[in-house]
């Protein structure tokens, strides 16, 4: 009973204590640029899910056999095949995702939840574990996009997963650069107010959440490291 | 010549990789609590960009087109940026240590850069010559140079500001970013206003 609830707090705790965009504030650029419309973020959310559940598994599965010094190349490699796989699948059965999602299919590689997954999680858990957890991240960061994209969609363009809605009048700056700025802003502020300042864990950008940070040992030692 | 022209400003103000096309926001937002560290940061991306198009480019054209591989342009770009990125490490260190101190710090850091990815990947999809790949690089890292520095100037000034407790630390960044990229809008439409 307790292995079985410690394995459903892994799920859980991806899409809501940690989860990947709202409180521990990563992918940022996948998640402003796809979030113009709901659609669009279900498809990232979908597409960096079904890697990051691979990328996990692999991980676990090579732990052992990736030697510490170069594990941040093996990660990349590995998680690069795998995103080039979802890019050919996407992109043969469903190709208008694939033209709204553009360049950010093939930049899931450098995408940091991935990353930072495959360093915090997935090399110190069991395979089964690094799963779960690539399920939880990844419907977190599905959630958390898809509700940024509909904000932005309900706004912008006046509808909601594509369907009109007719009392209200579309104001196109959401679907542009500034309204993406602002509206996770102001979801990220929402996520603070509901959990009383408790709920976003990273207070400012900075190394703490970024995945290259242990690699990056100048960052601890130079005073105007990464978060200078 | 015109084209070239053309490319350099509409990468720098119109198409603005950070503000507008949405790349490399991490580097946006960690790096830029402080004017020079924004600098050395954007110097670095700028530099790694300019020479992994010079690097990809002739890989895609002469190696990957003539042997039908073109799919694996992603997993070889992002090689081939990391191994770049070891090696002017390396090199700094050895020959130009001061220059190291100053950029090293950030060298790390611009390997898992959506923006250096993006741009190769962007020249490729643009189809644009080896000279106009080249430009379209710098003037993609002058932009992200532009955009640090004045979000730089904008961040401390919001140092002293009183700012709601919900709205503190990171969602008052977003939303003062969110303006900047308003202010880059008006850019939009310069470039036909003057070559057009």
């Amino acid at each position: 009973m307790e292995q079985k609830k410690s394995k459903m707090s892994i799920l859980i705790n991806g899409i809501i204590k940690e989860n990947p965009v709202l409180v521990l504030v990563l992918g940022t650029c996948p998640t402003l640029a796809v979030s113009t419309m709901a659609v669009n973020g279900l498809g990232m959310g979908a597409a960096a899910t079904v890697v990051l559940v691979f990328s996990n598994i692999l991980i676990a599965l090579l732990k052992d056999v990736i030697p510490e010094k170069v594990r941040i190349p093996c990660y990349i490699v590995v998680i690069a095949g795998l995103v080039t796989v979802v890019q050919l699948f996407v992109q043969a059965y469903f190709q208008s995702i694939y033209e709204a999602l553009g360049i950010f299919l093939p930049l899931i590689v450098v995408n940091c939840i991935i990353l930072g997954r495959a360093e915090m999680f997935a090399n110190k858990n069991s395979v089964l574990n690094s799963a779960l957890d690539g399920v939880g991240m990844g419907l977190g960061f599905t959630v958390a996009l898809t509700f940024i994209g509909c904000v932005r969609e309900v706004l912008g363009s006046g509808s909601i997963f594509g369907m009109q809605i007719h009392s209200i009048d579309p104001m196109t700056i959401f679907l542009l650069a500034p309204g993406g700025f602002f509206i996770f802003g102001c979801t990220i502020a929402l996520v603070n107010r509901l959990t009383k300042g408790r709920g976003v864990k990273r207070k400012s950008f900075g190394c703490e959440g970024c995945p290259a940070a242990s690699s990056c040992s100048q960052a601890e030692k130079a005073e105007g490291g990464c978060e200078a | 010549m015109k084209q070239i022209v053309i490319i350099l400003f509409s990468a720098i103000l119109v198409d603005n990789f950070v503000l507008s096309k949405f790349l490399g926001i991490c580097p946006f937002l960690g790096v830029s609590k402080k004017l020079d560290s924004a600098i050395g940061m954007s110097i670095a991306v700028t530099f790694v960009m300019v020479l992994a198009t010079a690097t990809t480019w002739p890989v895609y054209y002469y190696v990957l087109v003539p042997n039908h591989l073109t799919y694996l342009n992603t997993i070889l770009f992002i090689l081939i940026i990391a191994a770049l990125v070891q090696l002017v490490e390396i090199i700094l260190k050895k020959y130009v240590p001061s220059l190291h101190r100053s950029l090293g710090v950030y060298l790390p850091l611009i390997t898992t850069n959506c923006a250096v990815l993006g741009v190769t990947l962007l020249n490729i999809e643009e189809t644009y010559g080896f000279l106009h790949a080249i430009i379209n690089a710098t003037g993609a890292g002058l932009g992200f140079m532009l955009a640090m520095v004045l979000f730089a100037g904008v961040r401390s000034k919001m140092e002293n500001a009183v700012i709601t407790k919900s709205f503190d630390g990171i969602p008052i960044t977003l939303i003062a970013a969110s303006i900047v990229s308003l202010a880059f809008m008006g850019f939009s439409g310069i470039i036909d206003g003057i070559f057009g």
